[in-house]
């Protein structure tokens, strides 16, 4: 309870030191160089030199000190020992060259690379498609973007519990293995099944994010032109031809984007597999491996700062994408 | 509605189908476990949920008396008692395990030496004999017993007190609230500069901001963790309020901004000419018309903090009592595996309030989204 209170009042001194800052701060430069008097028009073109820093300030401090600095840093670390005592150069990246379980880790998100952003988006797609063309769409829509609220640990659980398993004879009580047993086969351990239990933990993340891939590309369709629709009814198209050749092509655009979104977090995908299977029975991935390397028992932080730069230098191509497409759009 | 000319009923039908089959496919999983979160251990273990609505049934058998319960009447000796649980019902018996159905209730079933059993609907039996009955082991009979469907909010209960579920629920609301507000305050002024001021290196620091959104977590974990143990912040909420802030920035000052930008020139321009100073113009003027998109970035925000589970594994401690929702749901899935009661009732005091939030504030979650991805293509 008292940290609730500890929070509140975090909550106010944090609005307060804020609102104190961006006032106090302002105030200041215009005592300092008022808009007034024999030096007025110098004064004011300092002020507007200095005011933009007095409002971005705060951020830029916040993203070098808690993002570009832990960058920096850990790109150190990977070239560290494992509590970052001293230089071993290339050591930590020719381990992980030549680590079995590292080279699993990387086979599997690259899987998860092929499969999710995929089916994620090929599904929301169609989704966004169909519910636009039916009458309770609306609530369709919200059913299917709901699991985009619920936390992956909670995604993991209700998924764990589809999977479930009980011996033979005894009732199924996962819905996965009574649907098995009911087509007559006997049932299985489905999360310890090799190489297909990556696709049972991708199935999650499908769950999740064909919510967000509806949503997105619902509003792009929605966007199209009406008279490219409108002639190519009028040419005689059929509603598949309509879908696949006149609107599809107009969004790829967003699909894109969409497709990029999902890439992301999936390289990042860490709390499904982490409270699913931990990466045993063959679906480690990056992020995993790099938390167990870091906190699990004694750690590594030069071998896990190493994966992190891996991951890191998988999502770059994106960042850069992300930053040019932005860049286009202001001109 | 546009497209009338190429639909036929059958497409509108074949349309219809699909979308519900998607919307089942898509709440099943979830509908699954919040059945079973009202349902007690035994009827979890005893049946699927999806038949949770229906009666259950059950086989077990129950020991009649033994010679010490009988009692002498007209001549008779007899043995009653009940073969049922309060709020079953009885569908057959039987008196051995080879036909523990041979029987309905009100039959009377002949024993050996002229002794015999009967077992009514209710669940009292009575089992009669000439002579004394000598069993030091009572009689074994086998009902098929039928259960009305029930629901129980017992694992509610226990899951907030017993599992220190109602505490996580604090510590998730602890760290959330700052988590969520700061980081707004901070970007909404940055989004500003960013979008209305003029100044060299804006357009570096707004591509530097769009780079960051993509940064992975986990790279900063280890050496921010370093830092504040630095500094002597330690683990705490202090800590994971001001990583959450970091972490949350780049989104919140891109949407912002973009946001921002997109406000009429004339406005922000006339108040200039009126002489209303920069900080004016922000409070009173910029900050209310951004209404929208504070909230969408409020939202966001909101959901990935009380979602989260690496950061707050990373900068909080991992004692009981300092743990989030995310963090008891994670330890009860190694350490209670198998225990779906427990399992699906504290899965759903954590997706609750996201729900919540959810439902009742979609509208700004999606114009978030759109305003964060759409202009990005």
């Amino acid at each position: 309870m008292e940290a609730l209170i500890l929070a509140g009042g975090t909550i106010l001194a944090g609005v307060f030191a804020c609102t104190a800052w961006f006032w106090g701060a302002n105030l200041a430069l215009d005592l300092i160089c008022p808009a007034r008097g024999p030096q007025a028009g110098r004064n004011i073109l300092r002020a507007n030199m200095v005011r933009p820093w007095l409002f971005i300030g705060p951020a830029v401090l916040f993203l070098g000190l808690y993002l570009v600095y832990p960058v920096l840093k850990s790109t150190l670390m990977s070239f560290q020992d494992a509590s970052g005592a001293r230089f071993v150069g290339l050591a930590n990246y020719r381990w992980l060259a030549g680590d079995a379980k590292f080279r699993e880790a990387i086979l599997n998100n690259f899987l998860w690379l092929l499969v999710v952003p995929a089916t994620a988006t090929f599904i929301g797609l169609v989704a966004a498609q169909i519910t636009d063309r039916i009458r309770w769409g609306k609530f369709a829509k919200s059913m299917i973007f709901m699991p985009m609220a619920i936390s992956f640990v909670g995604a993991g659980v209700i998924w764990k519990f589809i999977y479930d398993f009980r011996a033979e004879g005894l009732a199924q009580i996962g819905l996965l293995n009574a649907f098995w047993v009911w087509l007559g086969h006997s049932p299985q351990t489905w999360l310890t099944l090799p190489f297909w239990n990556n696709f049972l933990l991708m199935a999650v993340l499908i769950w999740i994010q064909t919510g967000f891939a509806m949503v997105i590309l619902s509003a792009a369709l929605r966007g199209i032109p009406e008279e490219t629709v409108e002639a190519a009814i009028l040419d005689g198209a059929n509603p598949w031809q309509l879908f696949f050749r006149i609107k599809v092509p107009q969004i790829w655009g967003t699909i894109a984007v969409v497709w990029t979104t999902i890439t992301i977090t999936v390289l990042k995908v860490f709390d499904i597999v982490f409270v699913m299977t931990n990466g045993e029975w063959g679906t480690q991935v990056l992020a995993n491996m790099m938390y167990n390397w870091m906190f699990r028992g004694a750690p590594d932080y030069g071998r896990g700062s190493a994966i992190a730069l891996v991951i890191m230098a998988l999502v770059t191509p994106m960042m850069i994408w992300n930053i040019r497409a932005a860049r286009r759009e202001t001109g | 509605m546009e497209g009338m000319a190429g639909r036929s009923a059958r497409l509108t039908w074949a349309v219809n189908l699909a979308a519900a089959l998607l919307v089942v496919l898509w709440v099943v999983p979830t509908l699954g476990l919040l059945v079973s979160s009202f349902r007690d251990r035994d009827q979890i273990a005893a049946s699927g949920w999806w038949r949770a609505a229906f009666p259950a049934t059950a086989s077990s058998f129950v020991r009649a008396g033994t010679a010490a319960d009988q009692v002498e009447m007209n001549g008779l000796w007899v043995i009653a008692g009940s073969v049922l649980a309060p709020g079953q019902g009885l569908q057959a018996w039987g008196t051995s395990a080879r036909a523990p159905e041979a029987y309905a209730p009100g039959d009377v079933a002949d024993l050996k030496a002229g002794a015999a059993l009967t077992v009514a609907a209710d669940g009292r039996y009575q089992l009669t004999s000439p002579t004394p009955f000598t069993e030091k082991r009572g009689l074994r009979i086998f009902v098929t017993t039928i259960a009305p469907p029930r629901a129980t909010f017992e694992n509610y209960a226990r899951v907030i007190g017993a599992e220190g579920l109602g505490r996580a629920f604090l510590n998730t609301m602890t760290v959330t609230i700052p988590a969520t507000v700061i980081p707004i305050l901070i970007a909404a002024f940055a989004a500003y500069a960013l979008a209305w001021m003029q100044f060299a290196g804006r357009a570096l620091l707004l591509a530097a901001v769009v780079g960051l959104l993509v940064v992975p977590l986990q790279l900063a974990l280890i050496p921010l963790l370093r830092l504040h143990n630095e500094i002597g912040l330690g683990k705490g909420y202090l800590g994971i309020w001001l990583a959450h802030t970091g972490f949350g920035l780049p989104l919140a000052i891109y949407l912002l901004r973009n946001y921002m930008a997109g406000l009429p020139k004339e406005i922000i321009e006339s108040a200039r000419v009126d002489g209303a100073t920069e900080f004016q113009i922000f409070i009173r003027i910029i900050l209310p018309l951004s209404f929208p998109a504070l909230a969408s970035f409020a939202i966001f925000q909101f959901l990935w903090v009380w979602n989260d589970l690496l950061v707050a594994t990373v900068f909080l401690g991992n004692r009981p009592d300092q743990l989030v929702m995310t963090g008891v749901l994670r330890e009860l899935l190694g350490s209670r595996g198998g225990d779906w009661e427990i399992l699906a009732a504290s899965a759903f005091i954590s997706i609750a309030v996201p729900l919540l939030v959810f439902f009742a504030l979609q509208k700004y979650l999606v114009r978030g989204l759109l305003a964060g991805s759409v202009k990005g293509g």
